[in-house]
């Protein structure tokens, strides 16, 4: 459904990414885990269009994404929540899910995924009228993936979603990702707690200075030597 | 009622009468600055343009300066977003200091072309019925004060409303407080850039067609009321709507307090006075929390 293809991103004169090539297939959950730095929220920036590629190639389908403006991205079902929740801070929760459907072709359908939100995240039915900004943090994270599928994702792109969540919560989003994958929504999960995605995940990418390292099932990674090492501490 | 006890009431009602614009000023600064981070200095000749809109529709053609924002109010809209798109968007990536000084030289030449086509004299428009006061308990409220008062609010809860209420007011709030985050929302940020700046302009026009009658009026008229609205806004905060409506109200009762009870000369120099304190011991605003 998603191929990145061999793409390369600078930031001025530092290069980010060195051609970096994944593929993400219909229905999938698809980790990329790296340390700090590695190029990962990078790689969600560029599909998002919100930075442009030097050279590769982004599709969905048969669509190329990377001349795209991020408005046509999101049009097209490619959403993403942002690394650090990112919500809007001084407005209610309620809005904050509103302006989560604001295209044109989300706008029809608000009030359907609203119920819809609610039946997946129950505690934020209650928290509607609160401002953003006082939630907690898991609800700030439950709050920026509800936003996320009010635009009816094909794909859903989550940046780091259990970053700075209590361990409790992070084993809840872990739960969750699953259940919104299961209701049929493709997943791309960018992530440094690297255990919990490859487990999740059906497949994953490892990511180094810019570089796919390693690929293959969650499984396969989780017992691969160097990832073992790496990443793991074991 | 003892005479003091009307003095007091008195400019109290005139300092909120003539606040009410000044906060429609600040309005207009403070979305602008929310949406784009630009710090409009040519926002005070927005006003004068308005000013002197709406004065030459009256002298001119004869049409009531306050039935002429109908025209006036939606034109300096349009004219806004032109003057986002084809002037300003293109040194927005130069950071907040070169807009800065973009738009001063904008207010400079705006200003003086003015000057060039108008002179320099000092202007006054009377309308037919602001000749009598109004008198409503004992307190003498000017008519035209009133009328532009009562539009201001108005027009001010209209924008609430817009705000609050339509897909595009929350995207232009979504956007001052988190671009990027609006971008992935499938927001186009440019286009409510351009929104914005056309209504900043719009409300800046309004409140100089609302003024011109209770005003005296020249081209460099702006200079004065742009540092009014640093004032405003920063009383309420840079960037709060609320903070700035207040700020308005505040600046306008403080400088007719001072006109009355100091001396109409200090008049001003009272409000520069309460600017500089607050920007001392209160630099988040009077009302602003401190933003993060």
């Amino acid at each position: 459904m998603l191929r990145v293809d061999n793409i390369e991103v600078a930031y001025g004169k530092i290069q980010a990414l060195w051609g970096v090539s994944f593929e993400v297939r219909d229905g999938e959950i698809v980790a990329l885990v790296g340390a700090n730095g590695a190029g990962k929220t990078t790689t969600l920036k560029t599909v998002s269009a919100l930075l442009r590629p030097s050279a590769g190639a982004i599709l969905l389908d048969e669509q190329r994404l990377d001349c795209c403006t991020p408005v046509k991205v999101v049009e097209f079902g490619v959403i993403q929540v942002p690394e650090g929740r990112k919500l809007f801070p001084h407005m209610t929760l309620r809005e904050n899910l509103l302006l989560g459907g604001y295209t044109r072709a989300a706008r029809a359908e608000r009030s359907k995924r609203l119920e819809h939100v609610f039946e997946i995240f129950p505690a934020l039915r209650e928290r509607q009228g609160q401002i953003a900004g006082t939630l907690s943090g898991g609800e700030q994270q439950m709050a920026a993936i509800g936003r996320g599928l009010m635009a009816g994702p094909r794909i859903l792109m989550l940046d780091e979603p259990s970053l700075g969540l209590a361990p409790i919560m992070v084993e809840e989003m872990f739960r969750v990702v699953r259940e919104i994958n299961q209701r049929g929504v493709t997943i791309l999960l960018v992530e440094q707690n690297t255990e919990n995605a490859l487990e999740l995940a059906h497949r994953g990418y490892v990511l180094e200075s810019g570089r796919v390292v390693l690929e293959g099932t969650g499984k396969e990674l989780l017992a691969n030597e160097k990832v073992r090492e790496a990443y793991l501490g074991l | 009622m003892t005479a003091a006890m009307e003095t007091l009431i008195q400019s109290l009602v005139n300092g909120v009468l003539t606040g009410s614009l000044y906060a429609m000023i600040g309005v207009g600064l403070t979305v602008i600055f929310g949406v784009m981070r630009i710090i409009n200095l040519a926002h005070g000749e927005m006003v004068m343009l308005g000013m002197f809109s709406a004065y030459w529709s009256y002298t001119l053609w004869k049409i009531d300066s306050f039935l002429s924002a109908i025209v006036w109010v939606p034109l300096f809209f349009l004219a806004g977003m032109l003057a986002y798109r084809y002037l300003v968007r293109a040194i927005m990536p130069g950071g907040e200091l070169n807009t800065l000084l973009y738009t001063a030289g904008m207010s400079l030449l705006i200003a003086n072309v003015a000057l060039f086509a108008w002179t320099g004299d000092y202007r006054t428009l009377n309308l037919p019925y602001a000749v009598e006061p109004l008198h409503p308990f004992g307190i003498a409220v000017p008519v035209p004060l009133a009328i532009a008062f009562g539009l201001a609010a108005l027009i001010t809860a209209a924008l609430y409303v817009f705000l609050a209420r339509t897909d595009t007011g929350r995207a232009v709030r979504a956007t001052s407080q988190n671009p990027e985050a609006a971008a992935l929302m499938g927001i186009n940020v440019e286009r409510i850039a351009m929104i914005t700046f056309g209504l900043g302009t719009a409300l800046a026009a309004a409140a100089g067609v609302l003024l011109v009658p209770s005003l005296y009026l020249y081209p460099t008229v702006g200079e004065i009321l742009v540092v009014k609205c640093f004032v405003i806004v920063v009383l309420g905060g840079l960037g709060s709507i609320p903070g700035a409506i207040a700020g308005g109200i505040l600046l306008g009762v403080i400088e007719s307090f001072g006109a009355v009870y100091v001396s109409v000369a200090y008049k001003d120099t009272i409000g520069f006075i309460m600017f500089l304190l607050v920007l001392l011991f209160r630099p988040q605003g009077l009302f602003g929390a401190a933003r993060s």
